[in-house]
This record gives structure tokens, sequence and C-alpha cells, in this order.
């Protein structure tokens, strides 16, 4: 790949060096204005945003907005600030993930180890499950959340969220699995290893990679949904993102453009750390939840 | 130790049938090695027999017991496989200790075990590495280490040198070899390479689609092939073979495509007699065509090569010629001088002909 | 050894019980995942269409009425926006992320010094969910406070960009913060496959005397043949589905202008209780997302088993 253009540069001379260069440069600068813009104005006070420039450095920068988004601004009635949705958040985040990382993991290594007659339409089955749009099947959900009580709980969103990130975390597994020597599984057998001890000993210590990918695939997609946590929980039991989504729509009194954008940032800010700190794994899940292959 | 019996074993896939119902008697013991080309069958055989593959047909017995519904682990056997398959997450010694440590094993005899098999195999130093950090005929050890701490009743090795170059793989062969002397349990060893099965086997069971062409001792297989699958299959380079008509023109003789003829020895005469007439294989392989003596032994018989292609190996020469369409191949002294587009004279030892049906494919 | 013997012969004891436990462990664990994924599926989605075929409002119903919520649908002028409103956001979507993904791709696989850094900036949005973005796109677009002032007070005093608020163009809105979310995953998706290609072939196509043009035309481009397919993919089934954003930028608005499918679905369904015909947009979105993925994901299981 490095030696790929190199001829077409040295042909293309400095010239189109510079123009290649500024390009994607503008284009850095397109895609980073709308997050240096909400950080800006999060450290404004209102007379400023009123009577400043939107691209202008705070001149008294304020933390007040902060501190208001997380503590003490009103969504709907209350008036706690998100830090509770974002509690909600978490506690829907965590299980969820790590319930449908390890079905997932179980479920690819029985698809590609333990085959069995008619495996290959269950997987078709639970592949096509990742694609549906959710609002084919919002309104049974609802029902049922609501028969069974877990209406309007984290809970609820728990069960939903597990079971439709299982299609996905299935796919990952098992293309990770199939990669995996079916030679190591046919050793431990003969060394006297079961099913759950061939799965727990021999690959999941080899699944660290697939393991965070998966992860973070999930962690981002129920993190970020709004869909299933506008539609299942209400009041004070929703996540960040409705919680978001609320403050900002809240019309009573002034807008508060600076605490909206505060709490934008801190809504935005448990994936983007991830991305961050794991961008590698980050991209990986991306195309392969994108590239089935 | 145990000898195993595997009595019209089958495997049937879904569109095809990869093992025709094939029967074998292994002795306790013995070292069995399975060989022929790829999609023979060997492997499937030898999975069946370590229970990794379901037996649709006849059954396979361990030591008197039936095993066809025991599991692998269960069948007390252990396996050698082409890649190794060794545990990358563990260290050498708990590679080797790990079908132990299932098994319940108390630590002491664990690592009795485990140190006597790293002596024998000379990988002590190496136990608390991790496979990653080995060559690749130090993980071929660790992995036959693997298969000897369990002392199981049968070992099942599955191509295991395949993976190595060619210098490890003789000096790996001569190990296994060692090992099997030592610790002597039955042993079952599929493998596509004829000098690897020669050298090792007692006996070898060469397998072609599915089926058992010939069983017996190394020796036997390559002087008295029973079909012309084995007689090409055994032996490098190749046996040759010619399309002959056998006459019987004062005393009996075949003839060349080209028209040239070679007497049938006189102790051959009454075995082929019957064949008369008819076109037939001559089976005769390059150390049988050599160079021409002044005085010839009884049963020599003479024809002429052009010469295609020489290729000197040092301490013999390798000469290609055609007969017909046939490519052929002798074998002669370096001292001889040949060169393509010459005419060499060969010397043909008829009392190693073997002659074929081309019909039925069997060596008459 | 003897104790070796010993254990057999009591395994034998057990072995067939086992044996079929053993044979039947991976279904069992498998059936529950398997299981759910029928009934919250397969099962709901039959439900649902079940649900359109009736005439459900706030509660569902179960006597048939045959097509009429459907009729009803399809009588609703915003439905009709709805799917409008798709087919803009839709086909500009897709085309835009493609067109800026794949020359961003093709810009980055220049030899860039700093790549690394780059990169990054590009795929960023990815991981923001859609009400972020919505949130800071609706304060960024929004006449009052972003880029029309901001212009204005830096001296362009003619300067107009209202499609926020304006119901001809607040749809394009839309497809401008979608695109600024999702043409980094574009980009992260053509830079795999021009990195997957072989070098050589670029090499010899140059010493064949190609430009640098010619080769990501005729070489470069056509290989990417199947990138193409995936980014068309899953940018429409994106497209589709997307929600949130529209929510949180334009909240359908103003008036229904930026109404989609999905919008519509959850509206009709949730709030203004008609759930029968909320259900059937559901079966018509779910019909169209069919269309598009099952032919795909039928040829992506084909080819993986040759």
């Amino acid at each position: 790949m490095s030696a790929r253009v190199e001829s077409g540069m040295a042909g293309g001379s400095l010239a189109s060096k510079i123009v290649i260069y500024g390009l994607l440069l503008v284009f850095a600068v397109i895609f980073l204005t709308p997050l240096f813009v909400m950080l800006i104005t999060s450290f404004k006070t209102l007379d400023e945003i009123r009577d400043g420039n939107m691209l202008s450095l705070p001149q008294h920068p304020t933390i007040a907005p902060w501190l208001s988004a997380w503590g003490t601004a009103c969504i709907g009635l209350t008036c706690g600030g998100i830090k509770g949705y974002f509690g909600n958040s978490i506690e829907m985040v965590v299980p969820a993930v790590a319930i449908s990382t390890l079905l997932g993991a179980i479920n690819g290594y029985i698809l590609t180890k333990w085959r069995f007659p008619g495996h290959k339409p269950v997987f078709a089955l639970m592949l096509f499950a990742c694609f549906i749009p959710f609002q084919a099947v919002l309104i049974p959900v609802a029902r049922v959340l609501g028969m069974v009580g877990l209406g309007n709980s984290i809970a609820g969103l728990v069960l939903v969220h597990v079971i439709y990130g299982l299609g996905f975390t299935t796919l990952f597994f098992r293309n990770y699995y199939e990669a995996f020597p079916s030679e190591l599984v046919r050793a431990a057998q003969i060394d006297g290893a079961g099913f759950f001890q061939i799965f727990s000993r021999i690959l999941l210590p080899a699944s660290g990679p697939i393991i965070i990918v998966t992860v973070i695939f999930q962690f981002t997609n129920i993190w970020n949904d709004f869909l299933f946590g506008s539609s299942f929980a209400s009041g004070d039991g929703v996540p960040m993102t409705v919680a978001l989504n609320n403050l900002v729509n809240t019309s009573t009194g002034v807008k508060e453009y600076n605490v909206d954008m505060a709490a934008a940032i801190i809504a935005a800010f448990p994936t983007l750390f991830v991305y961050v700190v794991a961008g590698r794994y980050f991209v990986r899940g991306l195309m392969a939840g994108a590239v089935k292959g | 130790m145990a000898q195993v019996s595997i009595r019209k074993v089958e495997k049937q896939y879904e569109s095809y049938k990869a093992v025709h119902g094939i029967d074998l008697e292994i002795a306790d013991e013995e070292f069995v090695v399975l060989v022929g080309p790829s999609g023979c069958g060997k492997s499937t055989t030898l999975r069946m027999v370590a229970g990794l593959e379901e037996i649709t047909g006849g059954e396979i017995w361990i030591g008197g017991d039936l095993v066809n519904d025991v599991p692998p682990r269960d069948r007390d056997i252990a396996m050698v496989f082409q890649n190794y398959a060794l545990y990358p997450h563990m260290t050498v010694f708990e590679n080797m200790a790990f079908g132990l440590k299932l098994r319940k094993f108390p630590r002491e005899e664990i690592k009795k075990r485990v140190d006597e098999a790293a002596r024998i195999l000379d990988i002590t130093s190496l136990l608390e590495r991790r496979p990653k950090a080995l060559s690749g005929g130090q993980r071929q050890r660790v992995a036959m280490g693997r298969a000897i701490v369990r002392n199981p009743r049968v070992f099942l090795f599955d191509e295991p040198l395949s993976n190595l170059d060619a210098k490890l793989r003789v000096q790996m062969r001569t190990e296994i070899k060692k090992v099997h002397q030592t610790v002597r349990t039955t042993t079952v060893y599929v493998t596509h390479d004829q000098v690897e099965a020669m050298t090792l086997a007692d006996r070898v069971v060469v397998m072609n689609q599915g089926r058992i062409e010939q069983v017996g001792p190394p020796q036997e297989l390559y002087h008295n092939p029973a079909t012309r699958f084995v007689a090409g299959f055994i032996g490098s380079p190749a046996m040759n073979f010619i399309p002959v008509r056998v006459l019987n023109e004062g005393g009996l003789q075949v003839q060349l495509p080209g028209g040239e003829r070679l007497m049938v020895p006189p102790q051959r005469t009454n075995r082929y007699a019957q064949f008369a007439g008819k076109e037939m294989t001559l089976g005769i392989r390059p150390e049988h065509l050599t160079e021409t003596h002044d005085s010839e032994k009884p049963g020599v018989g003479r024809m002429n090569a052009n010469v295609e292609v020489v290729e000197p190996m040092g301490m013999e020469t390798m000469v290609h010629f055609k007969i017909g369409k046939d490519e052929l191949t002798a074998r002669i002294d370096p001292a001889v001088h040949a060169a393509p587009n010459e005419v060499l004279p060969l010397a043909v030892d008829m009392n190693q002909m073997h002659l074929i049906d081309p019909a039925s494919g069997r060596v008459v | 050894m003897s104790t070796t013997t010993a254990t057999r012969a009591i395994s034998h004891e057990r072995a067939s019980m086992r044996d079929k436990l053993q044979d039947w462990l991976p279904r069992l664990v498998l059936a529950p995942s398997f299981a759910v994924i029928l009934l919250f599926v397969y099962g709901f989605i039959l439900w649902t269409i079940y649900l359109s075929f009736t005439h459900s409002r706030m509660m569902p119903v179960y006597t048939l009425t045959g097509f009429d919520s459907y009729m009803r649908l399809f009588a609703q002028p915003s439905w009709w926006m709805a799917l409008k409103n798709i087919a803009i956001f839709g086909v500009l979507y897709v085309a835009i992320c493609i067109a800026l993904g794949l020359t961003l791709a093709i810009l980055l696989d220049q030899k860039i010094r700093g790549e690394g850094v780059l990169r990054p900036i590009y795929l960023y949005p990815m991981a923001v969910s859609f009400i972020v973005t919505g949130t800071a796109w609706k304060w960024f677009l929004n006449p009052g406070t972003g880029l029309e002032k901001t212009m204005q007070d830096w001296g362009w005093t003619s300067f107009h960009f209202d499609w926020l608020v304006n119901a001809d163009m607040a749809i394009y809105t839309v497809v401008i913060a979608g695109v600024w979310q999702a043409a980094g995953f574009c980009m992260a998706m053509f830079l795999a496959g021009l990195r997957g290609i072989d070098g050589e072939i670029m090499k010899a196509a140059q010493i064949d005397g190609a430009s640098t043009y010619a080769t990501y035309r005729r070489i470069v481009i056509p290989a990417l043949r199947p990138v193409f397919l995936s980014a068309f993919i899953v940018l429409t089934h994106m497209a589709i589905k997307s929600y949130d954003l529209v929510i949180a930028l334009t909240g359908g608005g103003p008036g229904n202008a930026t109404e989609l499918p999905s919008t519509f679905m959850y509206s009709y369904t949730f709030t203004r209780n008609q759930m029968s015909v909320g259900a059937s947009s559901a079966v018509i979105m779910l019909m169209t997302v069919a269309a598009i993925i099952v032919p795909y994901l039928y040829s992506e299981l084909r080819e993986k088993q040759r």
C-alpha cells in the first residue's frame, strides 16, 4: 500500500501534494467543528452566547453549565440534572453488554465447533434478525414487557437490548471462531475436555480481541440507543439519550444552550472515550457488522 | 496397550461415501501406517478410530471394547495432529498436563509423567515456554509428549510431519520410531508420504478411494504389489508402466509399443502363459532399467531408449525417455555416458517384472 | 495402568446416558437464544403484521379488517410526506456518504503523513449518539444562533441559512447531519478495501502507462465493487431505520416537513393511538429492508460456503 501511489506522487509533484493535504485538512476542520462548537458553547455564559460569535472562544469561561447539566437542570418537571439518567444508562448497558456478549460467544462456539444438522438456517435466521427495522417489533415488545411487568423498567430495557443484540454478537463470535483451528478442539476432546471445558479453557482464553470488539460494539449501540429507551421507559427511568432529548426540548423558561451542550457532551463522553482508547477495535466492530463476510 | 479392530467400517457423508466398508486388524504394539493420496479416506478412518467422526457403518473395537458410541475422551487414545494443535495460551508443561488434569490425576503423578515424557523427547528445557516460542520440530515433540504422558492404549498420528521441512521431517521420523520402540504403544499413523510409510511401519495399509488396496509389511508391498495402484504409489521414482502385448512365439515374450520384444524369464512362464495374445501392462521399477553389461544375468533383456532428459543425482543418474506415449525412467550408473537425443541401450531385469491386467488393475 | 482400567469400567456404565446428553448439549445451550429470537423477532413480526390487518387503536384488537389500515395509511398526506422524505434523504445520504467516503479514502491512501491523526477525526461522529449529533447540529444550523448569525457577525450580512426552519429545505439538514455522522464510516470501509488491493496490480498498471487517474478509474474503483455494495446496503439500511436523528434535529418538523416512515410509525402508534396504521407502516418498512437485505445476506452466506 505504501508503494502504491508513490510513482503517482512522484509524477504529481508538490502541487498535488498541497491539494491533497489541503482537502484532507478542510474536511478535518468540517468534521471537528460541531464538536468544537459544542465544547466552547458549553463553557460560555448565556449572555455571551446571545451576543458573541458561535466560533469565538469563551471570554469568561464558566463551568456553571456543566454543573447545571449534571445536577440541577430541569428535564420535564423534575430539576435534578442528568446524573440520574446517566446512572440509568450505566445500569442498563453493563448487564446488557455482558449478557449479550457471553451468549454470543457460546452461540458462535456452537455454530462453528458443534455443528448440527440445520445449523445453517439457524444462523441465517439469527443473522437476519440483526437487520430488521425495530419498528416492526415495537408494538409487541411494548405489550409483552407490560404483560410480564417489565414495562418502564431498566430490567426490561436490558432484556430487549440483549435479545436484539444477540444476532450481532453471535455473528461476531461465529466469524471469529470459524477461523479458530478445529484441531485444537479435537485435541482437547481427546484430552478429555467436555463441551463447557473446551469453551472456557481453550476458546475463551484465545478470544480477547473479539470480546473487546463485541463489547465495544454493543456498548456503543446500547448506550446510544434512543428508540427502545423512548418506547419502553418513561419518567425517571429513561436512559441518557432520552433524557438529553427531553432536556433540549424542555421549553420552560429561557433556553439554556450552554447547558444543552454540556449535557450532550456528557452523554457522548462514554462512547467517545471508548473510541479514543480503543478506536482500532471500534472500527473492526463496525466493519464486522457491515461487511458480513 | 491394545489391539484395534476395524470391521466393515463405512463413512457416509451427505452426498458421498468417504470410506467403503474397510476391514483391518491391528495387533497390540503394532505400528500401522495408513497411506494414500489425499481424499482416499485415510484421515477419515483415523478420525473414526479417534471418535472425532461418527461411524456410519461397521464396528471399531479398541482392546476388546466396542467403541462406536464411546466419545473420544473415554476411548483412552491419544492423538498427534498435523498442525500440532498445541493450546497457544498454555506452557509446554500445561499443554502436556492438560489431559491428565482433566482426568484428575494427582499433581505429583502429573509432574512425574510430564518430566518422564519430556526426558524421552529431550524437551525438558522447554517446559515453561509457550508454543509460540518453539520451532516446528519442538512443537512436534511437545505434541508427541502430550500423547505419551497419557499412556493411552493407542496412539493416533494424523500426518504429523507434513508441516516440517524436508530435513526435519527425516529427523522426526527417526524420533517417532525411537519413541515407539521405547513405549511400544499400538500406533495408527496416517500419511500421504510413502517414504514415511515404508520407513516407519510394521505394516503398511495402502488406501485409495475409500478402500484398502493392500495391507502388508513394507518390503512385501514393494516387491509384491497387489494392484497397479500400489505398484505405482510405493517406490520413488515411481514404477514404469508400459502397455505391452504378450506373445508366445518361441517362448513367452512381451512386445513393447516400439516393436521391441523382451523374453519372460522361464520361472514366470507358467504364471503368465494364460495371457498370451492379450494386451497387458508391464510394470518395471526404474532400478531394474539399468545400463547394459557385457555379460547379463539370465532373464535380463535389452531395449533402446531415446533419451530426453538426464538427471545426475550423484550416486546414480536418472534417465527419462519415452516409449510410445509413455514416459519412462531408468536408473543408471553415473559413470555411463548418457545425453539427450542420443540412443541409450538399457538392460531390463525381467526377473523383477510385474504384469498387470489393465482391465482390473490387478497384478497377476 | 490398573487405575485407568478401573475408571474405564465405571465410565462405561454411565457412558451411554452421558453421551446422549453430550450429543444434545450444544443444541440445548443454543436453543434458548434461538427460541428467543424466533419469538421476539419472527413471532413479533407476525404479530405486527396481524395488527396491521385490524382496527387497533390505543389497545390491540384482534378482529381482522383486511387492508383497511393500509388504505388509511396511504390516505394520510403525512405518510406520503414521509415516503417522499425517505426517498430524498435515502438517495442523498447514501450517495453523498459513498462519494465523500471514497474521496477521503483515496486521499488518505496517498501515503499521507498524519493519517493516524486524520482517520479518527473523520470517523469519530460514528461513536456519538444520533441524539447528540442532532442536538449539536440543531444549534449549529439554528439561524438565530448558529452559522447564519456567525456569518452575519463576520460582515456577510446578506448570508441566509434558514434550512432548519424552512419546511422546503429542512429535510436537507437531516441529510447534512446524517452525512457528517456516517461519511467517516464509509471512508473506513473504502480504505480497508483499498488496502486489500494488491499493490503489484497498481504498479503493473503504472508500468503499462496508466496515469494515476486512469489507474483509479480503471483498476482500483472496479476492484472496490464489493465495498460499494456493502456500503450501499449498510447505508440504505441505516437510512430506513433512522429515527433518533430526525427526532433530535427537527422533531419531524417544521410541521411534518421532515417526517420519515420511522417517525410516522412511532407517532401514529404511541401518540396518535392509531396502532393498526402504525403497524402497517412498520410492515412496509420491514418489507423494504428485507427486499434489500435478504438477497444480500443470501449471496454472502452462499459465497462463504465455497
